[in-house]
């Protein structure tokens, strides 16, 4: 689980984050949402040490961020995986270097159980063993976001972070991804936060929801309530498309 | 203020460079790729920029001394003490600058920009050092090997001016390379190369690393890594010769 305390953070005069405070729960997809500006990115930076925050505590199971040592937070960072909104994979690295990667820095293991839980990772995200060889350049950017998944989980993390998983990605392939995520969040038990503005996003696998507007968490919930809140920034927000407006009046 | 800035990020950043890789293994296989980039592949400039000097140098020095008063060597030797001198030290590593430098800053500036440095931070790896230290000890070791190539070839390049002139004779340059050599210049030469290629790839880096934006930021970091690296050279150059040649 990771808790987050009355949050403080400014970038020179522009106060960004002001007093969040929440609790992400493990075992769960727990979803930032908000608009663009709100303050969401900041949000999942600052809780994984990108940012420094100027107040407040970010807590790891009990383990303060802001009071770690350097070689503290590198040690936490081992339990973290993160899969970022352009993938980040190394384009010096095939597919299958990239999955490898983090177990030859930090897993104690022969070179052959490496490469058996990385392809154990890559097949589990349902990426064809024909695609292990190539480089990054070289595959669709669904299968890019298969692979940052498949490399964010070597490890076996007991924290994963997704910023806008589903950015550049068509409707299906975006659905796919959500489900990759909720499952491997619900069979691996880890505690997975999602930067997210995409509503079906938010209505496939939003378990644990946090709405952040203009610097302040304004709301939080799961999916089944966000269709019986009384805040209107939310219901602006979520419910700005005529889609979405049909289902809440269906819901209600 | 911006420079008392950088310099002071310049020194954090080597700090966090130059400590125990994380995995000696991934180091070790790094460096192989780095020395052959940085080093094998900057060769073949290497190679015709210091034939085409040795042979225009020469040429040059032969028509502008053409005095009978001045010895038949007079055209070897200061091919020669030029070379060893200045040419294939400081010239050398001023055009190096242009082509590692920007290589460096904009491979490390696109990584920065597509996250993969901060990938690298997120998984606990020490990012500076995984990717900066391989291309500066590679290129710190490749350069003496490059300055001797490079001295060799404008040496050579030199020797064609008698093979396919009629300015001279390959007798009277051969006399004049010969001439009065101090092999302490090779010594001061190697010694200055090996600090302007920790300078090339270490600023070069730094500006890679520290970019943030999109490609228009990495161009500009390229362009900064190779004009401060040049001016940076062309500083210490004075300085080593001050303490080296004084």
């Amino acid at each position: 689980m990771i808790e987050v305390k009355n949050i403080e953070k400014s970038f020179e005069s522009n106060h960004v984050l002001k007093n969040v405070s929440a609790v992400f729960e493990t075992g769960k997809t727990n979803m930032i949402i908000g608009g663009s500006g709100s303050g969401k990115t900041v949000l999942m930076k600052s809780i994984i040490g990108l940012h420094r925050i100027d107040g407040g505590r970010i807590e790891y199971d009990g383990r303060n961020l802001p009071d770690m040592k350097m070689s503290e937070i590198r040690l936490l960072r081992r339990e973290v995986g993160m899969l970022f909104q352009g993938s980040a994979l190394f384009d010096s690295l095939t597919v299958l270097e990239n999955v490898i990667y983090p177990l030859e820095m930090f897993s104690p293991s022969t070179k052959e159980e490496m490469m058996e839980r990385a392809r154990f990772c890559l097949k589990h995200v349902n990426l064809e063993e024909k695609a292990f060889g190539l480089a990054p350049s070289e595959i669709s950017g669904g299968m890019q976001k298969r692979v940052a998944i498949a490399r964010a989980i070597a490890l076996q993390p007991k924290y994963l972070f997704c910023d806008e998983p589903n950015s550049g990605l068509d409707p299906k392939t975006s659905l796919v991804i959500d489900q990759l995520i909720h499952e491997v969040t619900h069979e691996f038990d880890i505690t997975t936060i999602i930067n997210s503005h995409d509503m079906n996003s938010v209505m496939e696998i939003g378990e644990n929801i946090i709405f952040i507007e203009k610097g302040e968490k304004a709301w939080q919930g799961n999916k089944d309530d966000i269709f019986h809140v009384d805040n209107e920034a939310l219901n602006n927000f979520v419910f700005a498309s005529e889609l979405f407006k049909k289902v809440k009046r269906t819901n209600q | 203020m911006s420079l008392v800035a950088d310099t002071g990020k310049y020194i954090l950043l080597m700090k966090r460079v130059f400590v125990a890789p994380d995995r000696g293994r991934m180091f070790f296989r790094q460096f192989p790729k780095e020395l052959e980039k940085l080093g094998l592949q900057s060769l073949p400039i290497v190679a015709i920029i210091s034939i085409f000097i040795g042979f225009i140098m020469t040429m040059q020095t032969k028509l502008n001394t053409s005095n009978p008063l001045l010895p038949v060597y007079t055209t070897g030797l200061v091919t020669r003490d030029t070379l060893l001198l200045e040419f294939s030290s400081t010239i050398l590593c001023l055009i190096l600058a242009g082509k590692v430098g920007s290589n460096i800053a904009s491979e490390i500036g696109t990584m920065r920009i597509t996250e993969q440095i901060d990938a690298l931070e997120i998984m606990g790896v020490n990012s500076a050092n995984y990717l900066i230290l391989p291309k500066i000890v590679a290129f710190v070791v490749m350069m003496p090997f490059l300055v001797i190539f490079s001295m060799a070839l404008g040496i050579f390049g030199g020797y064609f001016v008698g093979v396919l002139t009629t300015i001279m004779t390959t007798g009277d340059y051969l006399v004049g390379i010969k001439f009065a050599f101090v092999p302490y210049y090779v010594f001061y030469s190697l010694i200055k190369s090996m600090i302007f290629a920790f300078l090339i790839s270490s600023v070069a880096a730094f500006y890679g690393y520290y970019s943030y934006g999109g490609a228009l930021d990495v161009g500009k970091s390229s362009t900064n890594a190779v004009v401060n690296g040049s001016i940076l050279i062309l500083f210490f150059n004075i300085l080593i010769t001050k303490i080296m040649l004084n």
